[in-house]
């Protein structure tokens, strides 16, 4: 206990420069941000979905945050580019927690969708902002509310598809280039608002990068509203360092006959915590959710999902495959709750993890909760080890005991990654998870996806 | 080729063979017969240096090298091969790029360069037609979904890509219908050469008329108790092993 203290005190004595430099619409919930972040305070291991990574322990260090907005000046365009093969992606950079205004990508965005920065769009702040993602319930999105001062907006006007996938890079960096002095370590405070008409099609992917070798906190959260017979596509990739940290929480509320596909890829990090809580709100909607966390060293990654089907007819599908080496600790808890009414509900739930060595520690949690009775719902788990029959046989065929254990790792991460739709962004990650086996991704030195 | 020494081995605690000696000849095929649980799964385990399995006592010499100190993966390199009795289904790796890494792995043991993708596209098709596999087969995960027949056949296709010098055939021949039968002796007498040997491990003297062994050995117990000719088998088909347990002086 007490983490909590020092962000109390800090909103205390700069509530007024946060203000400052924040939009109104923005600063319209934040005080009732910043008292639901003292009612509750950093959630104890005690609180169930939070039981495995302790927040406590994350938020307790001194991180510096960027109240007054100061640029740091990094030309991403110049270090990021991106050779995802034939993936003409259509890119975008948040320094930060700061939308990067200069030189956008131009002319590829049909009209009427905006991708911007929410200062420039309160109508649609003080319409969809912190609605969803409700303070008074989660201790994290309150403190990412009460502090974040800027965010992005995705906005996809009635029946408008987006052929060109739209491609977040986050670049966390703390240092600025030619710095005279040593900075402190940073938290950072994402805020994504991704509102679809009905009708409206896009495919959104996010990677998170670690430009500079300081200790990170990164806390984010990502609501989207997906209206009737939208489609999205929320591909969010982690590739850091080890001393970074990483808490998300992602709120997806889908309308009638709408279709989600969200994929969390875990391929290098420190601490990761991902939070989605995805809400059926319309009937005849679906729901593809899959996650892939390759973890080694002291490597700690808690996936963490609720998918609630309020009302019938919708379909959840979810696998979460994890491959845990050395010291490396995995979570994944996942509910899914059908209410009340909520008939022809299909849901299906699964976890399969590989644990490489006997210390890395693996714990999973599927859980079902049905209020309804006519529903086809299934969940199940596992943690096992690679086989020792094929990797005998492999080596028999001359095959080394390392490239055997290799090609079995990737095989059983491919499962996941075969999975996604985005056919590009699927080539290049067969390619990235395998160099992730082989050690040869050891710490991000940019950003591997679009170096 | 192959100087087996009195050769003990044991899993867990359970001593299974107890002092084989063996020698092969370059070019001698020799076939392996014996009863249920008398070791001939275990020797060809041993040979290849299958981690289930202790060593306890003896030596074995592969080409002049010594066998028992060495990797799994440098015994295939040094042109072992054993056609497993039950071949493992590995899900979510394709037959073609298990292939590549293997033979990728013994050109760079062999020190030379990996083989570029059309090379290793032909030689696959051509091995592929001397056991009649589906040229599908090669988009599938390693004997996953394979019948019992296509698993065998895929057995002796390995074989024919990696050019082993020594083969042991682990029962490929059981569970297998008459044609498939033929088509795997046709594709290992085919593979065969002045250079290369082979030990075949059989119930069933059906194959050994097709393969033609220069000697058959029983093992029992452990122990090879008796050695001969290929007339040997015939002998064994018609009438089991009883008179051989009583030839050792046992009931």
């Amino acid at each position: 206990m007490g983490s909590e203290q020092q962000y109390i005190e800090l909103y205390e004595q700069v509530r007024q420069i946060i203000f400052d430099h924040a939009s109104e619409a923005m600063n319209a919930v934040r005080d009732q941000a910043f008292e639901d972040f003292r009612k509750q305070g950093f959630p104890s291991k005690k609180v169930e979905r939070y039981k495995y990574t302790d927040m406590q322990k994350l938020f307790a260090p001194d991180y510096g945050v960027n109240l007054s907005r100061l640029q740091i000046p990094v030309d991403p365009y110049e270090a990021f580019r991106c050779d995802v093969p034939n993936l003409s992606t259509s890119l975008y950079f948040v320094v930060n927690d700061m939308f990067y205004t200069q030189a956008q990508p131009k002319g590829h965005l049909p009209e009427g969708v905006i991708i911007g920065s929410l200062r420039d769009y309160p109508e649609f702040v003080s319409k969809y902002y912190a609605k969803q993602a409700k303070t008074s319930e989660d201790a994290v999105t309150a403190l990412n509310t009460m502090l974040a001062q800027d965010g992005l907006l995705i906005y996809v006007p009635k029946n408008v598809k987006v052929d060109r996938a739209i491609q977040v890079i986050n670049i966390l960096k703390a240092t600025p280039q030619n710095a005279q002095r040593q900075v402190p370590d940073l938290m950072v405070n994402r805020r994504v608002l991704i509102v679809l008409e009905e009708g409206a099609e896009i495919k959104m992917l996010f990677c998170d990068h670690a430009a500079d070798d300081r200790n990170f906190l990164a806390t984010q959260v990502i609501e989207a509203y997906v209206g009737d017979n939208a489609s999205l596509d929320l591909y969010c990739m982690e590739e850091t360092h080890h001393k970074n940290v990483r808490v998300s929480n992602v709120y997806i509320d889908q309308q009638a006959n709408s279709r989600v596909n969200h994929n969390v890829i875990t391929l290098h990090n420190g601490t990761t915590r991902n939070k989605l809580d995805l809400t059926f709100s319309g009937e005849g909607s679906e729901c593809q959710c899959y996650g892939c966390v390759i973890a080694d060293k002291e490597q700690h990654v808690d996936n963490n999902t609720l998918i609630t089907h309020k009302v019938p007819h919708c379909t959840s599908n979810e696998l979460y495959k994890y491959v845990l080496d050395d010291n490396a600790t995995g979570a994944f808890a996942g509910r899914v709750l059908v209410e009340h009414g909520a008939q022809k509900t299909s849901s299906q739930m699964t976890n399969q993890n590989l644990t490489a060595t006997k210390e890395a520690r693996m714990y999973t949690q599927p859980m079902l909760e049905i209020y309804a009775d006519d529903v086809k719902c299934a969940h199940g788990s596992t943690v096992g080890q690679l086989n020792d029959a094929a990797l005998f046989y492999m080596r028999q065929r001359g095959i080394s005991l390392q490239e055997a254990k290799l090609l079995l790792q990737n095989a059983f991460i491919n499962e996941v990654i075969d999975k996604m739709q985005l056919e590009p962004l699927r080539d290049r990650l067969h390619y990235l998870v395998e160099k992730r086996f082989r050690g040869e991704l050891n710490k991000c030195d940019g950003c591997r996806l679009c170096k | 080729m192959l100087e087996v020494k009195n050769l003990h081995a044991k899993i867990g605690d359970k001593e299974i063979l107890k002092g084989i000696d063996l020698v092969i000849n370059d070019g001698e095929t020799h076939a392996i017969m014996g009863p249920n649980g008398s070791g001939k799964s275990t020797l060809s385990a041993v040979l290849v240096g299958n981690p289930l399995y202790e060593v306890t006592e003896g030596e074995a010499y592969f080409n002049g090298k010594n066998l028992l100190e060495m990797k799994p993966e440098d015994r295939a390199h040094e042109g072992l091969f054993l056609s497993f009795q039950y071949p493992v289904e590995i899900p979510g790796v394709s037959m073609t790029n298990f292939m590549k890494a293997a033979i990728n792995e013994k050109r760079k043991y062999q020190g030379l360069d990996p083989m570029n993708a059309a090379e290793f596209l032909k030689l696959q098709r051509e091995k592929r037609k001397i056991v009649e596999l589906d040229s599908k087969l090669a988009n599938r995960s390693v004997n996953e979904g394979f019948s019992g027949g296509e698993k065998k056949r895929n057995e002796i296709f390995q074989m024919a890509m990696l050019e082993p010098k020594l083969s042991i055939l682990d029962e490929t021949d059981s569970g297998l219908d008459v044609d498939a039968m033929r088509i795997v002796a046709e594709g290992v007498n085919k593979l065969q050469t002045p250079e290369t040997s082979c030990i075949v491990i059989t119930h069933y003297d059906r194959l050994l008329e097709m393969i033609k062994p220069q000697f058959v050995h029983v093992l029992y117990k452990g122990r090879i108790v008796k050695t001969g000719g290929p007339e040997l088998a015939k002998e064994i088909q018609e009438h089991g092993y009883d008179w051989i347990k009583e030839e050792i002086g046992e009931e």
